[in-house]
């Protein structure tokens, strides 16, 4: 670190010790022997005194030297880019311009960065997406569960839109949302101009756009295997966003408290506990009554019940499972904002 | 230093810490730190793992909330008026954190380009700062290495063409070459009039980048000025040898003028602490002539940055431990 100043020095010290020590070698006394250099060394300091300031200041100043030259590297190397030289006159490429986008091209940016980074996960795109269409159309073909009254693919096609709900709205989500916190990407975006409910509205539009995509691949699938839905569109919209809303409080929660291994677990389990006793697949009539009651007040069992009087039984807008919806809504969206870690 | 003063933007304070406190529990992270930072200039914080230098840092960054003193960025509150801040300020997180695991490198920076108004053109960034063979891959960001997470970090944090920016150990974890490139890139930011406040605990480090040398210890300041402040002045100036071990280094000091002193810092490790001249150096030689000691790695030097920090931090841990 400190060699540059000792360059200097080498030429000046032989000079005077030349002489001295060779002669006090015999003597070999390691006490007395150095004195004699060590007396004449004081007397002979006024004139060692020339020399010292020149090799002060020599050696002071080049303290900072180390930087100018580790500094003077960096013009050459970036000679390509640009002559974005040391002085501040010229311009660089890092010259400051600081200011955030628009907050509606944010929103669209975030949007869909979300939209891309999901619909490229493997992982994902089979909850979101094999799962359904898969079960839909096996057990559309195959009578594994008895599906009461109802024609086959009647009672099938609400249950797997309830499935899709909680696949995009509960596990994907919470899955996604937790490793982003567990990597730090919820942070850095905090530190980045993005608003906070940007963010939020950002991720509840990429929910909302997954689920138009299943509607239309389920929907499709299930008219293309004879599905004929009946009752008011509007109805199974509300039902949709209710369970959405449901579903969300319910996956951020898990995301923003418990660490992202854990939500991995936690969030397949429930999506595997709610697919077999949600009434999503087998009919929630064939359980034990107080069983039942339990099963129809989770929000997969409300939903899909929800979804199949109006698109099955054609009847208006179902209060009770709303209501349900609702409660879930209003319990997970408030507990996820009191306990939600961003880091 | 030279650069910036030309655009008047030195007179106000990019960073002014007072008295600054936070707590965790029990804990006291940062206890009455004080701290500014000029405009345009690079400043160092110092310290060993835990001194707080994190925390100061994630206060500034609005991440957390002060629980006393004042702290202002750009001017502004940054738990307060975060909204405002944010679009000036580039952020790096420790261990280059800070990306979605799933997206790929150049995808992750021009995302971050879009929340800007005026951003770096993605690809020319990329190529500054050598990331073209990490950024030509289709890898997603959490398949990469620590150490070209950390450089996609700290594109990101330059991407929004900042006036300030925060960078939590730019270098931790970097190959010599990557933070040697670093080190250019901070060198050209200073140039550019962006004020820099980095952490790290490498002293070289900030021997050479800074204007400015803050060393911390348990939440407090224990010194700060230039790095030519910080090692001048402070201690009569020494020369290093080394040598066989336990070497009489009574007799040395006995051969040498009053006022020196003799070390032996390590087993054959020598530190001659005083005013060194050519004289001075010929007693030395003699006197290791004369006990027919070779001395090897003769060094003539005034103390670097890293024998204060060291004696900062080894004084601040006496005066705590009993």
């Amino acid at each position: 670190m400190t060699e540059t100043p000792s360059t200097g020095q080498p030429p000046e010290f032989p000079r005077p010790t030349a002489g001295p020590p060779e002669p006090t070698r015999p003597a070999a006394g390691p006490p007395e022997t150095p004195r004699p250099t060590a007396g004449p060394s004081q007397p002979t300091r006024p004139t060692a005194g020339p020399p010292e300031p020149s090799g002060r200041s020599s050696a002071r100043p080049s303290q900072p030297s180390p930087r100018s030259s580790g500094a003077s590297p960096a013009p050459d190397s970036q000679s390509s880019p640009g002559p974005s030289g040391r002085s501040s006159a010229r311009p660089s490429l890092f010259t400051p311009a600081p200011g955030a986008a628009p907050v509606g091209r944010m929103l669209l940016a975030q949007t869909l960065f979300e939209i891309r980074l999901l619909l490229r996960n493997g992982e994902q795109l089979l909850l979101t997406a094999a799962i359904p269409v898969v079960l839909l159309w096996l057990l559309t073909a195959a009578p594994v569960f008895d599906t009461g009254d109802y024609e086959r693919v009647d009672f099938l096609v609400p249950g797997i839109l309830a499935l899709c709900v909680m696949s995009t709205a509960f596990t994907s989500l919470a899955i996604a949302t937790a490793y982003e916190r567990r990597y730090g990407a919820l942070k850095r975006l905090a530190a980045s101009p993005l608003p906070r409910w940007t963010l939020l509205l950002a991720k509840a539009l990429t929910v909302l756009v997954v689920e138009a995509l299943q509607v239309v691949l389920v929907g499709g699938l299930g008219l293309a295997l004879g599905w004929r839905p009946s009752g008011s569109p509007l109805a199974v919209i509300v039902l949709l966003v209710a369970g959405t809303l449901a579903f969300a409080g319910l996956g951020l929660l898990m995301a923003g408290t418990l660490r992202a291994e854990a939500t991995l677990a936690a969030a397949n389990l429930v999506y595997l506990l709610l697919l077999v006793l949600g009434g999503v697949v087998i009919p929630l009539s064939g359980f034990p009554s107080g069983v039942r009651t339990v099963l129809e007040l989770t929000p997969t069992g409300a939903l899909a019940d929800g979804l199949r009087s109006v698109l099955a039984d054609g009847a208006g807008l179902p209060w009770g499972s709303v209501a349900v919806l609702a409660v879930w809504a209003v319990a997970g969206l408030a507990a996820a904002a009191r306990w939600f870690r961003w880091d | 230093m030279p650069p910036c003063d030309t655009r008047g933007m030195s007179t106000a304070p990019a960073v002014e810490i007072t008295s600054l406190v936070k707590r965790y529990d029990a804990v006291t992270a940062v206890d009455g730190l004080s701290l500014r930072v000029a405009a345009g200039t690079l400043t160092a914080v110092l310290g060993p793992n835990g001194a707080g230098k994190t925390t100061t840092v994630e206060i500034c960054e609005g991440f957390r909330r002060p629980d006393a003193g004042s702290v202002r960025v750009l001017g502004l509150d940054p738990w307060r008026d975060g909204a405002g801040l944010r679009p000036r300020v580039g952020v790096m997180l420790q261990e280059g954190a800070g990306f979605y695991p799933g997206a790929r490198p150049v995808e992750l920076l021009s995302h971050l380009a879009r929340l800007h108004a005026d951003p770096l053109d993605v690809p020319m960034l990329v190529a500054r700062l050598g990331l073209e063979s990490v950024a030509r891959g289709r890898t997603p960001l959490r398949r990469l290495s620590g150490g070209e997470r950390q450089r996609i970090a700290f594109a990101a944090a330059l991407v929004g063409r900042p006036e300030l920016v925060f960078l939590d150990e730019p270098t931790a974890g970097l190959d010599p070459q990557a933070r040697r490139a670093t080190w250019q890139l901070l060198d050209e930011l200073r140039a550019a009039g962006v004020t820099v406040v980095l952490t790290t605990h490498l002293i070289d480090e900030a021997e050479r980048l800074a204007d400015q040398v803050v060393i911390i210890d348990a939440g407090r300041v224990l010194a700060e000025g230039t790095p030519q402040e910080l090692t001048s002045g402070v201690s009569d100036d020494v020369i290093r040898f080394g040598g066989p071990p336990r070497l009489d280094v009574a007799s040395l000091r006995a051969a040498l003028p009053d006022g020196s002193s003799v070390k032996e810092v390590a087993p054959g490790s020598y530190e001659v602490a005083a005013v060194v001249d050519p004289r001075l150096l010929a007693t030395l030689t003699s006197w290791c002539a004369a006990n027919d000691i070779l001395a090897e790695g003769l060094q003539v030097g005034h103390r670097s940055l890293e024998d204060v920090y060291l004696e900062l931090i080894g004084a601040a841990a006496e005066r705590t431990a009993p």
